[in-house]
């Protein structure tokens, strides 16, 4: 877009490159630090690929989840219409904005051995607490708005034509949403997962406050981090180098996919509308 | 460079200059305050929070127009943010081995005194529903307890005390301060956690301590000392003598700690 007029005052540049030192500084202060000579050492020891591991297998079961339960949401929220939507709305996404310490208390007075459900549940012989569950609950609890967030937004900028048109053909709702809906807004719910992907494997605060903190069962990534840092820093900053390339990987990965223009707002999701993404034609749809 | 251009970097340095004022400010480290309105930083371990906030009010009414500043956080922290120069006047460590950190840095001003003991307790919710009454029954199949990890002052004696009793522990679960395993007995998730004598007092309640003789085999030592950047040293001694001396010991022992 190189064309005519570009509207940025020069000025705006000068604070925009402001901007990005305060983002980018401290990640060059994170390589800087980095003993290189003890790098590899340190991010292969067995408690540092223990955690690793932990991390991906709880941010993967936690992804899941949240396309499970995030769907639905997602799909009431952009088409459905009812009293209290905007309330629904209000209060899915606001574990974006507590503190994952708040998320983390609210999780234990739930699922805890005296919370809301956790008495129940330990009648049934499930225990939640000091579990990989607990962690997997708390990733989902921080990591499902944004699943939320980026669907709804591509539901919405794809609106609801082909739904119709598929439905006086005679579809049936779930075949409309099967067939319709969802290869329709695959983009925006892929780059959603990926961002609650990168949402859980960075879950620190709710996790350490529900979870707890036990070697191969609840110690994700961030949790070795944290405590790495009380004896030895070189593995503290090593481990954090590794958590900075995991996630820049996954969120390049959720920006530079072709077909991931969802993530990038509704503007995205119509392109691929007119691109003609959408694979299922309406006489596909048909029974 | 146009005269915009211009006036938009000098604006940002006005506004960074500014912000930067602010934060040194804020530190409670202004090096221009005159005599009568000094400000002394002390940085304290996390368990000393109770005591430490009541002395230094003790300080403030000796010494009119001194405030006195604390920072409270575990003491591998406070270590590290004094290496990268965070303005303190006063150390106090809820262990040796940190204070030895800044005194093999050379970034202490004179010696260590220690103040303080501390020694380690079983803490159970009210009820206590495992009913444990000895540190063996926290080995039973079953019980629920909650450490602190081997890396942080606690874990390292509570680990000392497994190898002085032959007991092994099963946590469920090794947390990286000894506030979160409070948090895990008094939340009603652990049936036992073991912490410090004096977190057991801190918790009213919340809490029911069940103190067991092998908790002498690792005792906590506190040292105190001016730290050698410091721009307040004789105000530093003076809050150092008054935390070593028998004011200090008294509020201490209120607090659960033993004296030395």
């Amino acid at each position: 877009m190189r064309h005519g007029y570009q509207g940025v005052p020069r000025w705006i540049y000068v604070l925009a490159a402001a901007g990005a030192l305060f983002v980018l500084l401290p990640l060059a202060a994170i390589v800087a630090k980095v003993n290189w000579a003890e790098f590899l050492p340190l991010v292969t020891s067995e408690s540092s690929l223990t955690a690793l591991g932990l991390s991906l297998r709880t941010s993967a079961a936690s992804t899941v989840l949240c396309i499970v339960l995030g769907v639905p949401l997602a799909l009431v929220l952009a088409r459905g219409q009812f009293r209290g939507q905007r309330l629904l709305r209000s209060f899915v996404l606001l574990p974006l904005v507590l503190p994952p310490v708040v998320g983390g208390i609210a999780l234990l007075y739930t699922f805890g051995r005296q919370g809301l459900l956790g008495r129940s549940l330990e009648l049934a012989g499930i225990q939640v607490a000091f579990s990989t569950t607990a962690v997997v609950l708390a990733q989902t609890f921080v990591a499902l708005p944004f699943l939320v967030v980026s669907l709804e937004g591509a539901l919405r900028s794809a609106g609801s034509r082909y739904e119709a048109v598929a439905a006086t053909l005679g579809a049936r709702p779930t075949t409309v949403l099967r067939r319709v809906t969802l290869p329709l807004v695959l983009p925006g719910l892929a780059s959603g997962a990926v961002l609650s992907f990168a949402r859980s494997l960075g879950e620190f605060g709710a996790t350490l406050t529900f979870a707890g903190s036990l070697q191969g069962v609840t110690r994700t990534l961030p949790l070795e981090i944290y405590l790495q840092r009380e004896t030895d820093a070189d593995a503290a900053v090593a481990l954090s180098l590794l958590l900075v390339a995991v996630a820049v990987a996954v969120v390049g990965l959720s920006y530079r996919r072709p077909g991931a223009a969802g993530g990038r707002g509704p503007g995205g999701a119509e392109r691929a509308t007119r691109d003609g993404a959408p694979e299922p034609a309406p006489e596909r749809a048909a029974p | 460079m146009s005269l915009r251009t211009r006036i938009a970097a000098v604006a940002m340095a006005a506004a960074m200059a500014a912000a930067a004022a602010g934060c040194a400010a804020s530190t409670g480290q202004n090096a221009a305050a005159s005599d009568s309105g000094k400000t002394l930083t002390v940085f304290a371990a996390a368990s000393l929070k109770a005591p430490f906030t009541k002395l230094a009010t003790t300080f403030e009414e000796s010494h009119p127009g001194t405030k006195v500043a604390l920072s409270f956080a575990g003491s591998s922290d406070l270590v590290t943010q004094i290496s990268q120069g965070a303005p303190a006047d006063v150390f106090a460590s809820a262990d040796t081995k940190n204070m030895a950190k800044l005194a093999d840095a050379g970034l202490l001003d004179g010696a260590a005194a220690t103040f303080a003991t501390n020694v380690l307790a079983i803490a159970v919710p009210p009820a206590n529903p495992a009913s444990i009454a000895s540190f063996a029954d926290l080995a039973r199949p079953g019980v629920r307890v909650v450490v602190c990890a081997g890396q942080v002052p606690c874990g390292t004696a509570t680990a000392a005390v497994e190898k002085a009793t032959g007991v092994t522990l099963k946590p469920v679960s090794e947390e990286s301060s000894v506030t979160d395993v409070l948090g895990k007995v008094t939340s009603g998730e652990a049936d036992a956690g073991i912490v410090y004598v004096t977190d057991v007092k801190a918790a009213g309640d919340k809490v029911k301590g069940i103190p067991f003789a092998e908790a002498d085999k690792a005792i906590n030592t506190y040292p105190i000392a001016t730290v050698g950047s410091s721009k307040n040293k004789e105000l530093a001694a003076a809050f150092t003598a008054l935390v070593t001396g028998a004011e200090g010991n008294k509020v201490l022992s209120d607090a659960g700690f033993g004296t030395p």
